[in-house]
């Protein structure tokens, strides 16, 4: 589970003291880290889309249950004889829809209730902040969990709706720091004075230097809200009428695949949502590194291009000794 | 050169306490930088040397170099600095490592940072701050001469020993540099290094923080090398300034001798460049009188392509990240 | 004290927060919960009129009975510890119930989480202070790990050291056929140990590595600041300046997103209770699900609130103890 490593209000103020100007580069520079983290997720994306176009049926039942991979079936069978592999493509094409979901109402719940009420300021920001502090200390999945168990045949939206809303706090507060801090940079204020009308300051003074925090906010939130889901749904809780890597999962714990030792029915889709995880946290690294220009510093990379030798830099790290 | 007495100023000996011989200081990244280019430089005991230059002239960075407090990819490239001790005896601080370098620290050449806002620990209060200078270099002191010993210190520099137990963030700016200052005279060492100490301060707290160090200087006969780009201040206070410009010492001598007969174009256009009530120097950018002006960068002009030895147009230091 | 009393007000509104939710939720849902949960019971044995009371109380009734008198009744009845009756442990009472399960919870997860974070934090400190180290180096790993979705990764601990090479237990708190129940005997306390061992380090596996990097971050940050400089300068030991200076500042956030990830622990159990099939208030939600038992489901979700919101407030007043700045900004 990924946490900011900052407090915000200081990571807010060591950005903007940081950027020289008033627009700081929205893109990361290319880096290996960056390289191998889009590879991958683009690569998953892609499975997700067009996979479910090649692959077969994936309810299909057959009677050669719980068979490992081999010919007609490279991932195996489930216990009703159903095609692994196909599942898979299905199973992602569910997670990711749910995660984009997800992701952009937990950014639009956290964009308005952090950026917005905070710029506002006076009893707004207040309030906002309150509920903000609120939400994000009650304990999100046994709200999501009782939600839920009311509603027996729940929707894909209804799912959707309510790990939104019990993910957006924290995120909204990390937000606010950013925009406490610049809500009170020079040029703002000679926006201000300037009489410029309030959403014209937001949309173009203060939105684009929030947008290196708002992609790294929206890529946590996709990472929560597929891995918010896949937990749903591995309890039994998800959506009906859903499939997703989570849902799999469940079935394979159902079906005792455990004890059965039937490791390529439980394997492969934890693995993808390991995988899409980790490429996702990679990008989020790239991206601090450009919200955090000290991290940037002495990467191992950069230590390389220095021309010390090793009696230099050991004399040079003395009090680390 | 005799160091002349003038009216309530103590007498500086002649023997010298610091001697820092061709030192060089440069940045190791590629292409190599130098900071700090074969400096000679001589600290008399008990003299006030001021050390003036531009910003990125390398002052400071001489300083860390002497005290050995660079960080990679910074490297002292040739010279070294010798201290001689009132004892008698002689110390190259660059042979110094490990223990000895750590017990050397504070005791016989202490420092006082620019900035004390951030110069000093946020989370200890200030005793800890002060005690653990002598928990660490005289652990035979008890605790209760060791209170004593820092209450006596905050009195000295003007502070009243009741903000022991205060945190740096409830001190004033002008408090926490005396408390910088305190801490620094703490071992009673030979020679203190002070690095821009009053930049930061307004000019009432910064008459009140120069008459304190004058007044110490005299109690306790200690040396100091006065780090600032402010020149006049230097004019006052010091007994020799060296000036100091990409990376090279360009001009040393007493600072009666510096004021009325500048030898160095540099010299003569840093002394220029500050403007004086009375209204001869430094008319020339109030009046806009170009001529003079230009009269001058010409001579610097000439002087530079004249002589091998100054530095490279464009040769700066680069800041550290 | 004004620090102090601040946040405790703060916690108060969201305690209050909390009750309503716990309130309005089987208002709002579509259903009637209480005439399942009536009909359920009386198939177990007659319902008597003071559980028909309780069990409206918490739920809502089909009454004419305001809103309002409604809330005070719910409150009323909060006041006196009456949660209800539960379906799925008939005819154990919720409280009950939950006295039985809670303690489960807290003894294996909240362990865990305390080590894990010790552990984090300690190795973080210590790949930040030495950039380039050997536990440096543990960090790109540890970081993989953290994406790692937490039940897949306890469910792979459970196949490999469960299944395959058994050395662990598959499921429950302690051995179900040897104890009837918990007994003070060193037998017993050793069984809770050993099944407990496998739960616990899928935990600290799977979020040590979060605790680590945020740590090296912070350190790094941290030895950049100018009173680092200063402890070198006054030529204080590394270890005092390891600590004092660096690791107390860089400390901080990690404290503060300590005690929001308190949490993803209590959310955490429940995955982790059902894959471990762990005794603890989880499960007894889950089964509560299950079982359409919403008076249990309400309760627990009262208790779970409650304790993630003290544990918070002590987290709180900690960080005000520990980062002076704190008490001054507030």
């Amino acid at each position: 589970m990924a946490i900011t490593t900052q407090d915000p209000a200081l990571a807010a103020e060591e950005a903007v003291e940081a950027s020289s100007g008033r627009r700081r580069r929205s893109l990361p520079p290319m880096t290996l880290k960056l390289g191998v983290g889009l590879t991958v997720a683009g690569a998953i994306v892609l499975f997700g889309l067009v996979g479910p176009l090649v692959v077969g049926d994936p309810s299909a039942v057959s009677d050669i249950g719980l068979s490992p991979p081999g010919p007609g079936h490279p991932l195996g069978t489930t216990q009703t004889g159903q095609d692994v592999l196909a599942q898979l493509a299905y199973a992602t094409r569910g997670s990711l829809t749910i995660g984009f979901v997800v992701g952009a109402l937990t950014l639009a719940l956290s964009a308005f209730f952090g950026v917005v009420g905070t710029f506002v300021g006076g009893w707004v920001d207040e309030a906002f902040s309150l509920f903000s502090n609120i939400m994000l200390v009650l304990p999100g999945l046994p709200l999501v969990i009782v939600i839920s168990s009311y509603v027996p045949q729940k929707s894909v939206w209804l799912v959707a709706v309510v790990l939104a809303i019990t993910s957006w706090a924290g995120s909204a507060r990390v937000l606010r720091g950013y925009t406490l801090s610049l809500r009170n940079r020079d040029y703002v204020l000679a926006a201000r004075v300037a009489d410029e009308r309030g959403w014209r300051i937001l949309a173009v003074e203060i939105l684009p230097n929030l947008v290196p925090i708002l992609a790294s906010q929206v890529v946590f939130a996709v990472i929560f809200a597929i891995l918010g889901e896949a937990g749903l749904s591995f309890l039994g809780l998800g959506a009906s009428g859903s499939f997703t890597w989570g849902t799999m999962l469940y079935y394979a714990q159902n079906g005792l695949a455990l004890r059965l030792g039937a490791w390529w029915w439980f394997v492969p889709p934890g693995l993808l949502l390991a995988l899409f995880g980790a490429a996702l946290s990679l990008v989020n690294f790239s991206i601090d590194e450009i919200i955090n220009p000290k991290l940037r510093a002495q990467t191992r990379s950069q230590r390389k291009r220095w021309r010390m030798t090793r009696e230099q830099l050991h004399d040079a790290d003395e009090v680390t000794a | 050169m005799t160091a002349t007495a003038a009216a309530g100023r103590p007498v500086v000996g002649t023997h010298p306490v610091l001697e820092i011989e061709d030192f060089s200081v440069t940045y190791l990244v590629d292409p190599p930088v130098p900071a700090v280019q074969h400096v000679d430089l001589v600290l008399r005991r008990g003299e006030i040397l001021g050390l003036a230059g531009e910003s990125g002239c390398g002052k400071s960075t001489l300083a860390y170099g002497v005290t050995r407090l660079l960080k990679p990819p910074a490297a002292i490239t040739s010279g070294r600095a010798l201290f001689h001790s009132r004892e008698g005896y002689a110390v190259d601080l660059s042979s110094l490592h490990g223990e000895d370098l750590r017990a050397f620290r504070w005791d016989k050449v202490a420092m006082v940072f620019q900035g004390a806002m951030n110069s000093l620990n946020p989370v200890l209060t200030i005793r800890s701050q002060l005690e653990d200078v002598f928990t660490t270099h005289r652990p035979q002191m008890s605790r209760a001469e060791r209170r004593a010993r820092c209450g006596e210190l905050l009195e000295r520099v003007g502070v009243d020993a009741a903000r022991l137990g205060a945190y740096p963030h409830e001190l004033s700016g002008g408090m926490r540099q005396r408390v910088m200052i305190a801490m620094a005279l703490a071992l009673e060492p030979q020679v203190l290094v002070m690095d821009e100490p009053t930049t930061a301060l307004d000019v009432v707290v910064q008459r009140e923080i120069l008459r304190e160090i004058t007044r110490l200087r005299a109690e306790l006969g200690f040396a100091v090398v006065f780090i600032t780009h402010d020149l006049p201040l230097l004019l006052e206070i010091s007994d020799r300034i060296a000036v100091m410009r990409a990376g090279r010492i360009v001009e040393q001598a007493d600072a009666v001798t510096l004021y009325t007969d500048p030898q160095h174009p540099y010299t003569r256009r840093l002394l220029a460049s500050f403007p004086s009530l009375t209204g001869d120097r430094g008319d020339f950018v109030r009046a806009g009188d170009a001529d003079l002006g230009d009269e001058l960068l010409e001579e610097t002009v000439q002087v530079v392509v004249d002589d091998p030895a100054a530095p490279a147009a464009g040769a700066t230091e680069e800041e550290t990240a | 004290m004004r620090f102090v009393l601040r946040k405790a007000g703060f916690y108060v509104v969201a305690l209050w927060a909390a009750l309503t939710l716990n309130f309005l939720i089987p208002r709002l849902m579509p259903g009637n919960p209480v005439d399942i949960m009536l009909s359920k019971l009386a198939t177990k044995g007659p319902v008597t009129p003071a559980t028909r009371d309780a069990i409206e109380a918490m739920l809502g009734t089909d009454t004419d009975a305001s809103l309002w008198s409604q809330y005070v009744g719910y409150l009323q009845a909060l006041a006196h510890g009456d949660l209800g009756t539960s379906v799925a442990f008939f005819p154990a009472g919720v409280g009950q119930v939950i006295g039985q399960t809670l303690p489960w919870t807290v003894g294996l997860i909240g362990l865990s989480t305390v080590v894990s974070f010790v552990l984090g934090v300690g190795l973080g400190m210590f790949a930040g202070w030495r950039r380039g180290s050997f536990v440096d180096n543990l960090v790109p790993a540890a970081t993989m790990l953290q994406s790692v979705p937490y039940f897949w990764l306890a469910l792979l601990l459970l196949f490999l050291l469960g299944s395959v090479w058994p050395v662990f237990p598959l499921s429950h708190g302690y051995d179900v056929y040897t104890f009837a129940g918990p007994e003070p005997t060193w037998a017993f306390v050793s069984s809770v140990i050993y099944h407990g061992t496998l739960p616990a380090l899928t935990i600290v596996i799977s979020s040590v590595g979060g605790w680590m990097l945020g740590m090296r971050n912070m350190m790094v940050s941290t030895l950049a600041e100018d009173y680092l400089v200063t402890a070198e300068a006054k030529g204080l030991r590394p270890r005092r300046i390891r600590f004092a200076y660096a690791a107390r500042n860089a400390v901080l956030p990690s404290l503060s997103g300590f005690a929001i990830s308190l949490g993803f622990v209590v959310a955490g159990s429940i995955v982790t209770e059902a894959v471990f099939s762990y005794p603890g208030i989880g499960s007894a939600l889950l089964m509560a699900v299950n079982s359409n038992d919403y008076a249990l489901m309400q309760g627990v979700f009262l208790v779970i609130t409650l304790s993630v919101l003290g544990a918070n407030l002590l987290v709180d007043l900690l960080y005000g103890v520990i980062d002076p700045r704190t008490r001054a900004r507030s």
